[in-house]
């Protein structure tokens, strides 16, 4: 076995490690093949990370995996050519394919906890792949597996790896994954959206930790991900892709400072945009000292006091089990709080949702995160638009037709959409049309939980603007739940900061957001990835991490 | 890159975006990456189709018309040119009997698991929808139901009740509504969980709304291919409870007794092997129409990739 002299058979940094050229890939959907990567070149050396971004179905999955000679099923590759150190992976056999995959090549997924067999203790997945591919011996691969844990900063490095999956955090899991990768001493890593799922605090963690593996061992990375951001932070070169093909590459620095094509710009426009704020008295919305359980648990909101201004937006940030979510879930009546009260026009609401009339369901809109799941996918758009219509406003036949019409044009959309299926529709329309669904009802208040974040940049930018302009028209209100930083400073009056189910502020966009900050708002805004690449650097300093 | 990609519209969004299609389409498509055991299946059930609904007119003779042969209990195949299957013990044409036999076990088994996914379906929607102490009633009720094994059970409640074909239909529909119930909650709850389903309770639909058109649609692969299981365990309880007479009764024909009237003469086979026919072409009748019927199922249920049995 050659492998285990690996490392001195590896190479010095800047020798080319992985070279694709003109890779055209197909991929098998509804009775097609589609073009899913219509020629793209990629070049690798070694230590280098390579940053990967694009929107959704741009590709890049499908690249980064194809860079380890991996077509996954439905996909098959047409041509070009993909070259790993000297063997070419468009030849090589499956057997000599594997034998590559785990211990010079490995991948980290997107979702660390379905990546993980829940049966099986942590390091003994770790280590797996290293011993199967007769990288070193059982006892070796333990001991460096704890070094791995360690140099990740993972908390109790010697026995966190005899706990099972479900027994650590999201982003523990992550970095076992990482480290799992690492074990074998890869001579590349694949990340694939490796923090996606991850709270912007648990994010850094994991960004930090990430990084410095990957330069400690001197390995070569290419990094997926669809925020730009993040990918400034981990990257030595980014490349921009975009239907299938290369947009433009360059050195990060130069990325960030000069791009030049418009899409590249078109990626930062979201964090460009900002709403002037508007300070009201006028309160459309007031939450009491409201305090919620789900069942008879513990307490997820305590004493949550929020005052929502009519015609404006306000922001409810913080990161995920803060509250933010089961807020929306109380002021809509689906969670009926212990105590305290919910006002809206100066009139208490009732809480349960069973006992409010349908005059006041009608006035509070609910928009969710997940277009997908938020439409019937049995109904088309006019029956899921229709429905409000019918329902609060007795409206049948033509006059139903025509308002339908009006609603789509209002979002952008033409009268021809009324008849597709959920599943006819991109993410972006999918969202306008449960905008759309909120709309028909006439409401005065419309609650927003997370709606762009499943969203690609430029469609984000679109989503927003459309909400800013039919607030702007027709004086609504928004509140608006997000974790993501620059979406409210887009859109947003007033923010609400929540902390583990309690707020610890609410002001003015300009009070919130500038100093002095209180400590978890200032923790929460620094949390979140700036475009300058050694944003990173800095939060290492101020937090002391090495 | 073109000037109109950089130009952003919400209508001119592309993505992988599914090809319109009608349903019948869809269908075809489907239809042509059948399997061979699929297309078996289609066709034998439309076949059965066929004859039970046009029984009337494709049986040579009536039902219950006796013909004078009675005296000789079982006319060779090709023996008697104007009875094709021969006569049975008392001089009723076989194939005729075969024939109305199909529109009376098919179509009893057909009502009774209809009325069954009435039942168990509506109550397991309402018991997935409100997960109250009406779920845990309705729950446990079933459970107790489930626990008696459920031919003995059927057995028992006919010899109260009668074996009228009413009750038969009732009776049966009611203990396999049973299982109807168990997949039905267990599928719905899945889709209750949804953001749409709670949309329409924040719009403040009603249950029905949210049971029929929420609901429903969402949740139909998995109850269509049920019901073909569920008709083949019906029409094989209905032809069993035939067979030991609680079932359907004479003069009304049907496959089950007419199992049961044959079977004696089986003894005789080793003299002659068309003595074996009045038992076995009625036996054949029933297990050709459930291994169809299975086949079907199974190929929905892969390609639909859901649920299977229980």
């Amino acid at each position: 076995m050659s492998k285990k002299n690996k490392p001195e058979a590896r190479g010095e940094k800047g020798d080319i490690l992985l070279e694709m050229k003109d890779v055209r890939i197909d991929g098998f959907s509804d009775e097609r093949w589609h073009k899913i990567i219509k020629g793209v070149d990629l070049t690798l050396k070694r230590g280098e990370v390579l940053g990967l971004i694009g929107e959704s179905g741009a590709g890049k999955s499908t690249l980064g995996k194809a860079s380890m000679g991996y077509a996954q099923p439905g996909c098959k590759i047409l041509s070009g050519s993909i070259m790993f150190d000297g063997i070419d992976l468009m030849t090589a056999t499956e057997a000599e394919k594997r034998a590559l995959w785990g211990s010079r090549i490995a991948y980290v997924a997107q979702s660390a906890a379905a990546s993980f067999n829940p049966a099986h203790r942590l390091i003994d997945q770790t280590v797996e792949a290293t011993v199967d591919h007769g990288v070193s011996d059982d006892t070796a691969a333990r001991k460096d597996a704890i070094e791995l844990y360690q140099s990740l900063t993972l908390p109790n490095p010697d026995t966190i790896g005899d706990r099972y999956p479900h027994q650590v955090s999201g982003g523990q899991l992550q970095r076992v994954m990482t480290a799992m990768a690492m074990s074998p001493r890869p001579d590349l890593i694949i990340f694939d959206e490796p923090t996606t799922a991850l709270d912007v605090t648990t994010q850094v963690d994991v960004l930090l930790s990430m990084r410095s593996i990957v330069e400690k061992f001197n390995t070569a990375a290419i990094y997926i991900t669809h925020d730009l951001a993040v990918v400034a932070q981990m990257a030595d070169r980014i490349k921009v892709l975009r239907y299938g093909e290369e947009v433009e590459e360059a050195v990060t620095q130069e990325m960030l400072s000069n791009p030049t094509q418009d899409y590249t710009k078109s990626l930062w426009s979201v964090r460009a945009l900002e709403k002037p704020e508007a300070p009201s008295d006028d309160i459309i919305l007031e939450v009491k000292g409201v305090d919620a359980a789900y069942g008879a648990g513990v307490k997820v909101l305590q004493d949550v006091s929020i005052k929502v201004p009519r015609g404006r937006t306000v922001s409810i940030v913080g990161e995920s089990g803060s509250g933010k979510s089961t807020t929306a879930r109380v002021i809509t009546g689906l969670l009926p709080p212990i105590s305290g009260s919910i006002e809206f026009n100066g009139t208490p609401l009732t809480a349960a949702l069973k006992e409010r009339s349908p005059d006041e369901l009608r006035r509070i809109q609910m928009i969710y995160q997940m277009a997908d799941t938020a439409m019937n996918p049995k109904q088309t758009v006019g029956e899921i638009i229709g429905r409000p219509l019918e329902f609060y406003h007795n409206m049948s036949g033509s006059e139903k037709v025509a308002r339908v019409n009006e609603l789509l044009e209002m979002i952008e959309l033409d009268a021809s959409f009324a008849d597709r299926l959920p599943s006819e529709l991109s993410g972006g329309q999918k969202q306008r049309i449960c905008i759309a669904r909120a709309l028909a009802a006439n409401p005065e208040l419309i609650i927003c939980d997370e709606v762009t974040s499943a969203l690609d940049q430029i469609v984000q930018e679109g989503i927003l603007k459309l909400l800013l302009r039919l607030q702007k028209e027709l004086n609504i209100t928004y509140i608006f739940i997000t974790h993501d930083i620059a979406v409210v400073k887009a859109i947003s009056d007033e923010i609400v900061v929540m902390f583990q189910g309690g707020v610890v502020e609410q002001g003015l966009k300009s009070n919130v957001l500038e100093p002095p900050f209180k400590d978890y708002t200032q923790l929460l805004l620094e949390s979140v990835p700036e475009m300058d690449p050694s944003w990173l650097d800095s939060i290492a300093a101020n937090r002391g991490v090495d | 890159m073109s000037e109109q990609e950089n130009t952003y519209s919400a209508a001119g969004e592309v993505s992988q975006v599914l090809v319109k299609r009608s349903r019948w389409e869809r269908a075809k498509i489907e239809l042509r990456k059948a399997p061979l055991s699929a297309w078996f299946g289609i066709i034998v059930i439309a076949v059965y189709a066929f004859v039970a609904i046009f029984a009337q007119f494709l049986s040579p003779y009536g039902e219950a018309q006796v013909f004078s042969k009675a005296d000789l209990p079982w006319s060779s195949l090709g023996g008697e040119p104007e009875h094709f299957f021969g006569t049975d013990q008392i001089g009723r044409d076989v194939l005729s009997r075969l024939i109305y036999g199909a529109q009376n076990t098919i179509g009893i088994a057909l009502v009774t698991t209809l009325l069954s996914f009435f039942i168990g379906g509506s109550l397991g929607l309402v018991a997935a929808i409100n997960r109250s102490w009406l779920d845990q009633f309705l729950s446990r009720g079933v459970d107790v139901l489930m626990s008696i094994p459920s031919l003995i059970f059927a057995l028992m409640l006919l010899s109260i009740f009668g074996s009228s074909i009413p009750s038969l239909i009732m009776i049966i529909a009611i203990l396999d509504s049973t299982r109807v119930f168990r997949l039905t909650r267990s599928v719905a709850a899945n889709v209750v969980v949804m953001d749409y389903v709670e949309a329409a309770r924040l719009r403040g639909e009603g249950l029905g709304w949210v049971m029929r058109r929420e609901i429903l649609p969402n949740i139909m692969p998995p109850l269509v291919a049920e019901f073909g299981l569920r008709f083949s365990f019906v029409f094989l309880t209905i032809a069993a409870l035939s067979f030991l007479g609680l079932g359907i009764q004479p003069p009304t024909a049907d496959w089950g007794s007419m199992v049961r009237d044959g079977s004696r003469f089986i003894q005789f086979v080793k003299f002659d092997w068309t003595l074996a026919l009045p038992s076995l072409l009625p036996a054949g009748a029933v297990a050709l129409l459930t291994v169809a019927v299975n086949f079907v199922v199974d190929w929905f249920l892969h390609k639909t990739s859901g649920l299977r049995d229980e």
